[in-house]
């Protein structure tokens, strides 16, 4: 059984990822699996410079879910490749760098920055809710995300992730933005824009407000929306949004998905993205999968 | 250095021994947790997960009590919430799964040293592990809005327990800050441990300040990890120098922190 996936000439030796902001940089779950059997960590988002984060509480639990508005707390590209570079390379995994910025300028600097270092792939984060600069205001136009797409593109040396709101009328119409802009492939979802109210205090739960939507709960419509943008646009899809089980993740393979990255689930179980992995396995053992490809995209 | 399989964490699934009301919606749960009772010091928390599979999140718990002889962790929790009401309703012989020991416990004194412990309300459980563990000359301050809990418990390990109550329906009718102003503390050196809600925390930081006392305090916040990876649980740290803050992870680099690096005013 091949469980080996192709993204942009990357070779992957499984289709689980970790979802960015949900991971860190690998070390603290590091210490709860063996971080060398995952097909990639996908580290938190990296801008130029160190961005302080939203204030508290920034985390609310929903049904079947939860809510976060951390805000993009990241100690800034230099402390990043500093730090967690030489940490995510002990390990036999692919490193995934997700880059924020403020500007079309600064995701661009923080591509040709990471380009003079070793890692596998960047993925470009246009679709954070909780940033009231870049993030998601660039990910709601298809004009802005083709052109961001193109610019930072210019920068990069790695292949180019473009990561996607599902907080649009139209995800396809944003996936083919990204195709026009020269994405390598496209990850989505992104957390839904959300809301929870304390009534007893008769305030959000949140600080912030509003904040992303992840877990379980978000999965149909993950699912939907990855299914779509593959009938769509002819890139390698990452599919993400509620995964907590092998089985989950197959069905995001069928819907088109090339690669999966687990998140939420971890707050869950620690352990979830390698019982994914295992998941994966024993499906395709059980069902004679030979190798994804026969699964992926069929529906 | 990567980790060999052996030193792995892992949730742990554990069996209830006991879990009783003590105080109004307030709630002591004996967990059988085996070997992992050697490795608690005072202030850590354990994750505890609901067995309702919509409830995603840990709750985070701070440890009371351990007993390393017979390897059991007790932990008192108020119900705040969906997932604390779900625990309340567990029976003794009931599983849970859970974490840890987690974060950073509070720094103990070296022995015959004076220490001064505040508690109020649900901030009052985890000095009880570390009264029992400090020598020297310890003072217990307790707050409660009514209804007191875990003070004949702080009594097995000193006779300095002092409590006060909001109503006044317990001890000294007051705050506990009002209560400590109550007490001559001529002691030239003191380490101050607290923990409690964060306008109490602000109000002992100050009169510690004032005495020129350190202090330690242990915050809370809602988190969703546990474990430092996805920084949900903030708190301002400042660099008491130069003034400048950054957000630091309660669950992380926390929960006890220096209370005079806290900046307060959220």
């Amino acid at each position: 059984m091949n469980s080996k996936i192709t993204i942009a000439g990357v070779e992957f030796k499984n289709p689980v990822m970790t979802a960015s902001g949900t991971f860190g940089s690998g070390r603290e779950y590091g210490e709860y699996m063996d971080l060398n059997q995952l097909g990639a960590v996908v580290v938190k988002g990296v801008a130029i410079t160190p961005w302080k984060g939203n204030p508290a509480p920034r985390i609310a639990e929903t049904y079947g879910g939860m809510l976060n508005s951390v805000g993009l707390q990241n100690p800034g590209v230099e402390a990043f490749i500093e730090n967690d570079i030489p940490f995510l390379r002990q390990y036999d995994t692919k490193i995934i760098v997700n880059i924020a910025g403020r500007t079309i300028e600064e995701y661009c600097q923080v591509a040709e920055r990471l380009g003079e270092v070793d890692v596998d792939l960047l993925e470009l984060n246009i679709s954070c809710p909780n940033v009231k600069e870049g993030g998601v205001a660039f990910g709601t136009d298809p004009f802005m995300v083709e052109k961001v797409t193109k610019e930072v593109k210019k920068y990069s040396k790695q292949p180019l992730i473009v990561k996607l709101s599902p907080n649009v009328t139209d995800i396809t119409e944003m996936a083919r933005a990204a195709e026009s802009g020269g994405a390598d492939g496209l990850s989505l979802i992104n957390t839904l824009l959300g809301m929870a109210i304390d009534i007893y205090r008769r305030k959000p739960v949140l600080a912030m407000k509003v904040g992303g939507f992840s877990g379980p709960a978000i999965k149909p419509v993950a699912l939907r929306m990855v299914y779509q943008v593959n009938k769509a646009v002819n890139l390698p899809i990452i599919g993400m949004g509620g995964i907590m089980t092998g089985e989950d993740a197959i069905e995001f393979i069928m819907a088109g998905a090339t690669g999966v990255a687990v998140g939420t689930a971890h707050f869950n179980n620690p352990r979830a993205s390698l019982e994914v992995v295992e998941g994966i396995q024993k499906y395709m053992d059980t069902y004679g999968v030979k190798d994804l490809a026969e699964i992926r995209g069929i529906i | 250095m990567c980790l060999t399989k052996e030193q792995w964490k892992n949730k742990k699934r554990v069996e209830i021994l006991k879990n009783i009301e003590i105080a109004q919606n307030v709630y002591k749960m004996d967990l059988q947790v085996g070997e992992m009772v050697k490795k608690i010091q005072p202030g850590q928390f354990i994750n505890l997960y609901c067995n309702q599979g919509q409830r995603l999140l840990p709750r985070p718990i701070s440890i009371c009590q351990v007993d390393e002889k017979r390897e059991i962790l007790t932990i008192v929790y108020g119900v705040v919430g969906k997932g604390t009401r779900e625990f309340a309703q567990y029976q003794s012989q009931d599983k849970v799964d859970i974490i840890g020991p987690l974060g950073n416990g509070y720094d103990e004194l070296k022995k015959e040293q004076h220490s001064i412990l505040i508690g109020g309300g649900l901030g009052v459980p985890p000095l009880v592990e570390l009264a029992k563990r400090l020598s020297g000359n310890v003072e217990v301050y307790l707050g409660f809005r009514s209804d007191p809990f875990l003070v004949d418990t702080f009594k097995q390990y000193t006779n300095q327990v002092y409590v006060a109550t909001d109503d006044g329906s317990y001890g000294y009718k007051g705050t506990v800050l009002d209560l400590l102003n109550q007490k001559k503390h001529v002691k030239e050196q003191a380490m101050i441990y607290s923990c409690g809600p964060k306008p109490m925390l602000k109000n002992i930081v100050k009169w510690a300040k004032e005495k020129q006392y350190p202090i330690q305090v242990s915050l809370e916040e809602r988190m969703a990890c546990g474990v430092g990876a996805c920084v949900g649980c903030v708190c301002k740290i400042q660099n008491v120098e130069t003034g400048e803050w950054e957000y630091r992870r309660v669950c992380k680099d926390g929960p006890v922190f220096n209370g005079r690096e806290v900046v307060w005013d959220e």
